[in-house]
């Protein structure tokens, strides 16, 4: 998501200008907010303090009198670590006992809590939690602490100089004094804060690059006993249950409805007709189920999508043929095509895919006279504020936000539109807040929905000279563009997101050329982890080992001899080349393919070892490299590259979304094929040290494994892979 | 009015025969540890023990627990001791964490009847379970680690 909005860099959304306040809140709490400066310049917003002090979301630390120490999370948590990541990057520079941090989820605020990787906009994507985090946390860490110390001199009587932190307090070593932080917040919380503090020296850090033992993820135990509450688990006194009977074409709407037998069902409240269909208001999920069920409703499908998935890829296929708008043209790849000695094409087609999280969408909205809450795991809280305020008619402040853990998202929960959460709204109007609603959608609902990645076709030229050397490269990218008709769209209509790792391959040749095609199709579209990259990596990753393979040249070999100017990519490769043992032997049967690629300025590469069994590939072990920089939780940077194995894997198997005469036909697991415990390979991550500001890990390890397991396939068989999935 | 034993209790509850007991004990109990995946046991997110066997809660209406015993995930331990709990949060299994109360309770069951599965035995039990976080090597693991700790303590 980062590449289509100016970028900001991390430094600069806090370092010039910070702003740092402190409070003694009632109860005797010591509360250091860090701001930057809002996205446009503006000062930052007056530190407001809850009444108890209790709850105070206008800051990144807290600490009580107890000594515990309170993240606000301005990241959703939706698996990927944030949580932990950003409560260990806090906790070092504040020296924290980890066993006192809990974490809790920030409300909506773009001035508080802005994204700088994403252009200020509160946001969780783009694998950025961390990287636009990183000295802005350090700071919020480190300024408490300096406080703390601040206050330990005071009472001592003693130079600051002389006394240290460790966990959870202050120690003066010589006369074997210590004050723990709970006791120190009321005295600090007094002082007058520090402008400009020092950071740790990285060889000091405490939690950051430890291991799990020492800074466990934070939601592991309430995600271990079923008390992790999700927006599923909501629950207010009196609220219904809503279900939504959504058309059954893109762009077809209510032309009629008989809510009879509906009604009839015990149980159910209400029926209302709103924007995006018919709602069933019910006291419990099974009787508004059963509710919708006997819904009598007629659609108007005029102008409807009636194209199916053949039809639609038919029409990228003519597209392919027509040249597209410009995007990269090094040297004259068609004349340098024309002169090869040898001369390769090939085109490769990506279906649509379902995010397919486990949490089916849902959304919690209690609307009061004058005022609102939501309950959402929010990936855009203050867009989706906006969006809800719009519809209610209040100003975005009168709308409370609720963040709670979401059940995956993978780029879902991150609608431009706010869709899903829209539709709570329209709802909760629609009865004019007489109760608190729940919306959930069934799994079928949330399939259908669409918001697919979209579909893709890359028609691609390869050119080689006379001793196998690469020449010239042509692609063509076909496909529908997830920013047009939003509010990242560009203005020359070119979306970086549909050619992201294809227009910026590094693979050194005298002539490349890269156009795109916007299709029009009324399928909506979203990202889906690691966006652009899930068709354009395999796309090329895919024809360099075809290109290796017409010049004959080992693929590990053919693509070093193209990267001499791009060392932290060539240091991935080699490394996860030399872990899974490239070149040595391997059982009959069994290849191995390797695919490097950099998504969301973090670099990996992956080794699959793969056999056939009845014509299936079956994936047996992976080995992955990954450069992410500065490494905060090695422990979360390996979960997430076994998970965003798992999860290209399972799209490069089996995942393809069928429509039918513009009828979504794959809405549920029995037709949307998902990896399975049987089919997950062993994956061993190999991280590379590094001294440079941590990078994103949640996406970029998602791009590789698809073509990694298609050049294995090449290896095995001699043929490539032109059409996804696999099976 | 149906009486049913969840968690070792007795409970009343007011609900149409009919009614998937996922509903039951999400919405009419109040135990949400237990989770919505699917709707058509497909995804095993809602997987409880009935008499200590696990079934899909989305798909077994009221009517089919009877006198059988409901065990839902947090009837698993009183305190989150249960050796695959502990397993669990050592081996660092939970991303998203929204299909482990079922993956819990379908391991769970696996070791009430093997107390040393293989790779195949959890392949097996598990298939049943999806996990769109990926956490299926960590499952598989701690699988291994909490039947090697129910053993020593066996």
């Amino acid at each position: 998501m980062k590449h289509f909005i100016t970028k900001r860099s991390e430094s600069s959304g806090v370092s010039r200008r910070d702003f740092v306040r402190v409070s003694l809140v009632l109860g005797g709490g010591l509360m250091v907010s860090v701001y930057g400066c809002g996205p446009n310049g503006e000062e930052p917003m007056v530190n407001a303090t809850t009444a108890d002090g209790a709850l105070a979301p206008n800051a990144f630390v807290r600490i009580d009198t107890s000594g515990n120490v309170v993240i606000t999370s301005k990241h959703l948590e939706m698996g990927q670590g944030s949580y932990t990541g950003l409560a260990t990057i806090v906790a070092d520079e504040l020296d924290a006992d980890w066993s006192k941090v809990t974490v809790e989820g920030a409300g909506a605020d773009d001035k508080k809590y802005g994204n700088a990787s994403i252009g200020g906009l509160q946001g969780t994507g783009g694998s950025s939690a961390i990287a636009n985090s990183w000295t802005q946390h350090r700071k919020a860490g480190a300024t408490a602490r300096a406080m703390l110390l601040a206050a330990a001199a005071d009472m001592w009587k003693l130079p600051v100089s002389e006394l240290s932190t460790e966990p959870g307090a202050v120690v003066h070593k010589a006369t074997n004094r210590r004050a723990t932080y709970g006791t120190l917040v009321t005295a600090a919380a007094a002082l007058k804060v520090p402008a400009d503090v020092p950071l740790k020296d990285p060889k000091d850090f405490r939690y950051i690059g430890k291991d799990k033992k020492t800074t466990p993820r934070v939601d592991a135990v309430a995600k271990s006993n079923g008390t992790a509450t999700f927006t599923q688990d909501v629950k207010l006194p009196g609220m219904l249950t809503a279900l939504v009977a959504h058309p059954p074409l893109y762009g077809a709407r209510v032309k009629s409805f008989d809510a009879t037998a509906a009604k009839a069902i015990p149980g159910v409240v209400d029926v209302v007709q709103i924007p995006t269909g018919v709602a069933v208001l019910a006291q419990h999920f099974w009787a508004a189920k059963l509710g919708r069920d006997a819904l009598q409703v007629v659609w108007d499908e005029t102008g409807a999508n009636t194209l199916g998935t053949t039809e639609i890829m038919a029409q990228f296929r003519a597209a392919a043929q027509k040249p597209g708008m410009g995007i990269r043209n090094d040297g004259n790849a068609e004349t340098a095509l024309a002169s090869a000695a040898t001369r390769l094409e090939a085109t490769y087609e990506f279906p649509y895919l379902a995010h397919a999280s486990m949490e089916p969408l849902n959304c919690v909205v209690d609307l009061k006279k004058d005022s609102a809450a939501i309950w959402n795991g929010n990936q855009f809280p203050t867009t989706d504020r906006a969006a809800v305020a719009k519809i209610f008619g209040f100003p975005a402040e009168q709308v409370t936000l609720n963040t709670v853990f979401a059940g995956g998202s993978f780029g879902r929960r991150a609608n431009p539109k706010s869709d899903y959460v829209v539709e709570a709204a329209t709802i909760a109007k629609a009865i004019a807040g007489r109760a608190p609603v729940k919306l959930v959608w069934t799994r079928e609902d949330d399939t259908a929905a669409g918001y697919f990645r979209p579909a893709f076709l890359h028609r691609l030229q390869g050119g080689l000279d006379a001793t196998g050397a690469p020449v010239a490269w042509w692609q063509r990218v076909v496909g529908q563009s997830i920013l047009e008709g939003t509010m990242f769209a560009s203005p020359d209509g070119k979306d970086s997101s549909s050619y992201e790792g294809a227009s910026d391959h590094p693979y050194e040749m005298p002539h490349v050329f890269v156009d795109v095609h916007n299709e029009k199709v009324n399928v909506p579209v979203q990202w889906w982890r690691s966006v652009g990259h899930t068709h354009t990596a395999f796309a090329v990753e895919m024809f360099v080992d075809e290109m290796a393979k017409a010049a004959g040249k080992d693929p590990l070999e053919f693509r070093r001899s193209m990267l001499g100017k791009d060392p932290r990519r060539l240091a991935v490769l080699n490394l996860a080349a030399e872990k899974a043992g490239w070149g040595s032997s391997l059982p009959a049967g069994r290849a191995r393919g390797i695919a490097v690629h950099k998504s969301f300025d973090t670099y990996v590469a992956e080794v699959a070892e793969v056999s056939l069994e009845n014509g299936v590939p079956r994936v047996h072990k992976v080995t992955c490299a990954v450069d992410c920089g500065i490494v905060v939780n090695p422990d979360v940077v390996t979960a997430q590259m076994e998970g965003a194995i798992a999860y290209g894997l399972s799209a490069a198997l089996f995942g393809k979304i069928d429509i039918d005469q513009g009828r979504v036909v794959s809405t549920n697991f029995d037709r949307y094929r998902v990896l399975r415990q049987r089919e997950m390979p062993v994956v061993e991550v190999h991280i590379m040290p590094s001294t440079v500001a941590p990078t994103g890990v949640g996406e970029p390890g998602t791009p590789p494994i698809g073509p990694a397991v298609a050049n294995a396939l090449l290896a095995l068989t001699g043929k490539p892979t032109r059409t996804l999935p696999f099976v | 009015m149906a009486s049913i034993t969840i968690n070792g209790t007795a409970r009343e509850v007011a609900a149409d025969p009919s009614t998937p007991l996922l509903w039951v004990l999400r919405d009419v109990v109040g135990l949400t540890g237990t989770k919505f995946g699917c709707g058509i046991a497909q995804c095993g997110a809602c997987t409880v023990h009935l008499d200590g066997q696990p079934v899909r809660s989305c798909a077994t209406p009221l009517s089919a627990v009877g006198t059988k015993k409901v065990t839902t995930v947090e009837g698993l331990s009183p305190d989150s001791t249960h050796a695959l709990q502990q397993a669990w949060v050592e081996g660092q299994v939970p991303q998203c964490g929204y299909c482990q109360s079922g993956q819990l309770m379908s391991a769970a069951a696996l070791l009430d009847r093997n107390a040393n599965p293989s790779d195949a035995d959890i392949d097996a039990a598990m298939q049943g379970n999806i996990c769109r976080c990926g956490t299926y090597q960590r499952i598989r693991t701690a699988i291994h680690r909490a039947a090697e700790m129910k053993r020593a303590t066996a």
